[in-house]
């Protein structure tokens, strides 16, 4: 045991090391071409090199970072945020302007998988083409061969020409093979969202199973996944480090608060009925106009709809809670005959109540929908009519959790 | 273990030594890379092809039919080439093309692996390589041509024809160094691969291809000059026979060659990170 534990200590060495890494982009094609021209050059002064010359921007500015064996960095940031260019540089694909990287043993990058397959030749023949890119020796790929056939699970069609397999083939073909490379350091990128469920999940087992052995970089914009398995993680808005921590879950937070819709949207209307106003009753806003709600505490929807046209029965309602990912995770169960929604007046108003609410810490949004009846006839249909955060201690992905209690076994 | 170290930095000054070691040690590393990619070109090309292999034949058979109808019509008076005229201009196109594949190969190789080059970190020289294999591979398919060309010919065997491999890696040596020169801007600028053309189509009739070198007059100093004349004559001269006219302005142009090549792959090394960057894979 104790020499397990030893043995775990002394693999613990920093095996990416990242300072103050900078790198610019041109935005003109005509005049990136022209720089590129004057860099060829290799004698060519680098003192001005931390200027930006016309048209160029920051794509990747100053980040700097270290990361362990056994450990993962999430990378995460909007489109455009400088992730691609940053694992190019950790890649040695291309150099950076400013800063240092060193990286010790073996990398594995994983970003875009099959990439150099050629359509005309056959899955067999790729895989040899594949392997000797990615570093393998003849010997290597014949004793791994069998190996990536199965894994890939295409053994029926590995002597067919790859231009006739589906997407999900190449990638599995391209995975499959890369999985043989054991890396010291694993950079990936948004490769695995091709892949059918099956698949993902045997190539996150792949993952899983290098982890202890490797620093990986993953990049995705899948935060399950990157809550799952990153216990690090770096937060890039243009160009720039927002957030690097070991805290995953306030870096996500802070990713979602991005995309936080506050704006309520009119999807669909036949202006039968306009929504006036909508609140939580027995709830505080902070300064974000977010009403706070804590966990257990009774959900009071207030609606107040002004009647257009004249119905002869009250609409049924579909509220729907979507987590800050448009998950759906809640439907708060519609109304019927014995509800109490008056039809009386112009303004129809009523409260939607659910007890103890128990969704997990996080930002939700409502959508509510209004029909004639519970199959057709849609009046009214509004996205995020309200946003609201659930308070909790416990920071937990899924959307639940259900109050619950450990007791003895009752022998009743 | 000893775990490799890669540091990525801008560099303020480049230590030649430090970077033809490295390049030497990726060469070594990547001659099953190399024979790989060569592999898969070679079967990718020649599989989606009815007439496949003998493509390689009728440029040259097609070039040196004009030439021989030209001559042959008395459409172009041409001086006596000293040899039966057909074999004079088989032999000079072909050693023509093998030249020009040479100076365009580096940089159609690296044309042709835009995509992966962005994506994963390979020895680049492994490209280089699958060129060069390509090359010898083309190449010696149409020396086996030229063999029976020669047997028809009833050319004898001579001793100096064993030269005449060597002569051949003269020429691939000096047209990959040329070539590997000219792609790090060839990558960035197409006007270079379409200058290129422009000139070498130009080139060929200021080189003994077709017509030898006249007698006197400004073009046959320009032919004198054209350091692939040497490399064509010497070429020619080994294989029927002939004493070689130019033997030293040949071993000088393959004794700058190769100086030329070190410096085209360290430009090369030092460049593809400018070019993954400034193009679009």
């Amino acid at each position: 045991m104790i020499e397990t534990k030893e043995h775990i200590e002394t693999n613990k060495e920093v095996l990416v090391k990242v300072e103050g890494l900078s790198k610019k982009f041109c935005k003109n094609l005509k005049r990136s071409l022209w720089y590129g021209l004057q860099e060829l050059n290799p004698f060519k002064s680098h003192l001005n090199d931390h200027e930006l010359r016309k048209d160029e921007f920051w794509a990747v500015k100053d980040v700097s970072f270290e990361l362990r064996r056994g450990e993962c960095l999430g990378l995460i940031g909007h489109n455009g945020a400088g992730k691609s260019t940053l694992l190019k540089m950790l890649n040695g694909l291309i150099n950076p302007d400013e800063g240092k990287i060193t990286i010790k043993g073996k990398v594995g990058a994983l970003i875009e998988l099959g990439a150099g397959f050629n359509p005309i030749l056959t899955g067999r023949e790729n895989i040899y083409n594949n392997a000797a890119v990615l570093g393998f020796t003849k010997a290597e790929i014949n004793a791994k061969l069998e190996g990536i056939i199965d894994f890939a699970e295409i053994r029926e069609f590995i002597d067919m020409p790859v231009q006739n397999y589906s997407s999900g083939m190449k990638v599995r073909l391209g995975f499959a093979i890369a999985a043989q490379l054991q890396p010291d350091v694993l950079i990936i990128d948004e490769v695995l969202a091709v892949g059918d469920m099956g698949f993902v999940l045997k190539c996150f087992k792949t993952i899983d199973a290098m982890l202890p052995n490797t620093a990986v970089i993953f990049v995705s914009h899948s935060m399950p996944m990157v809550s799952r398995i990153c216990n690090q993680i770096m937060l890039m808005q243009d160009g720039l480090v927002k957030f690097y921590g070991n805290d995953t879950s306030s870096g996500i937070d802070l990713y979602y608060s991005r995309f936080a819709q506050t704006e309520s949207n009119l999807l669909f209307s036949d202006n039968t009925i306009e929504l006036k106003h909508v609140s939580l009753l027995k709830a505080e806003k902070n300064k974000d106009n977010i009403y706070q709600v804590n966990w257990m505490d009774d959900f009071n929807l207030l609606f107040r709809f002004k009647v257009l046209k004249p119905l002869k029965n009250p609409p049924i309602f579909q509220i729907v809670i979507f987590d800050k990912e448009q998950r759906p995770v809640a439907y708060l169960n519609f109304n019927d005959d014995n509800s109490k929604i008056e039809l009386n007046s112009e303004i129809m108003e009523f409260v939607v109540c659910h007890k103890n609410i128990q969704l997990s810490k996080g930002v939700y949004t409502v959508d509510v929908v209004a029909k004639r009846d519970r199959t057709k006839g849609v009046y009214l249909r509004l996205n995020s009519v309200l946003t609201f955060q659930l308070l909790h201690d416990l920071d937990i992905f899924p959307p639940f959790i259900l109050n619950s209690e450990y007791k003895l076994l009752d022998n009743e | 273990m000893s775990l490799d170290v890669k540091i990525y930095q801008k560099e303020n000054s480049i230590s030649l030594k430090k970077q033809l070691k490295a390049c030497f040690k990726d060469v070594k590393g990547s001659l099953f890379l190399a024979k790989q990619l060569a592999k898969r070109d070679i079967k990718a090309q020649y599989r989606q092809s009815f007439l496949g292999i003998a493509w390689l034949f009728i440029t040259p058979i097609v070039t040196s039919l004009v030439w021989i109808l030209l001559s042959a019509t008395g459409t172009v008076k041409l001086t006596d080439t000293g040899m039966p005229y057909p074999l004079y201009v088989f032999t000079g196109t072909l050693i023509w093309s093998i030249i020009v594949e040479a100076i365009n190969t580096p940089m159609q190789v690296t044309n042709a692996s835009k995509s992966i080059m962005s994506k994963i970190n390979f020895p680049k020289e492994g490209l280089l390589l699958s060129g060069i294999y390509k090359m010898l591979f083309n190449s010696t398919v149409k020396i086996l041509l030229l063999v029976v060309f020669l047997m028809i010919y009833r050319v004898g065997f001579h001793v100096s024809m064993l030269v005449f491999p060597f002569v051949l890696l003269g020429a691939v040596l000096f047209g990959t160094a040329l070539g590997l020169l000219i792609t790090p801007i060839g990558m960035l600028y197409s006007d270079i691969n379409k200058i290129v053309a422009l000139g070498l189509r130009f080139l060929m009739y200021a080189t003994p291809v077709v017509y030898i070198i006249p007698k006197e007059g400004i073009m046959k100093t320009i032919m004198e000059f054209n350091p692939i004349t040497p490399i064509v004559l010497t070429a020619r001269d080994v294989l029927v026979g002939f004493e070689p006219q130019y033997l030293s302005y040949f071993l000088i142009v393959i004794g700058i060659s190769v100086p030329l090549l070190i410096a085209g792959l360290l430009l090369y090394r030092f460049s593809i990170p400018i070019i993954v960057e400034r193009i679009s894979g």
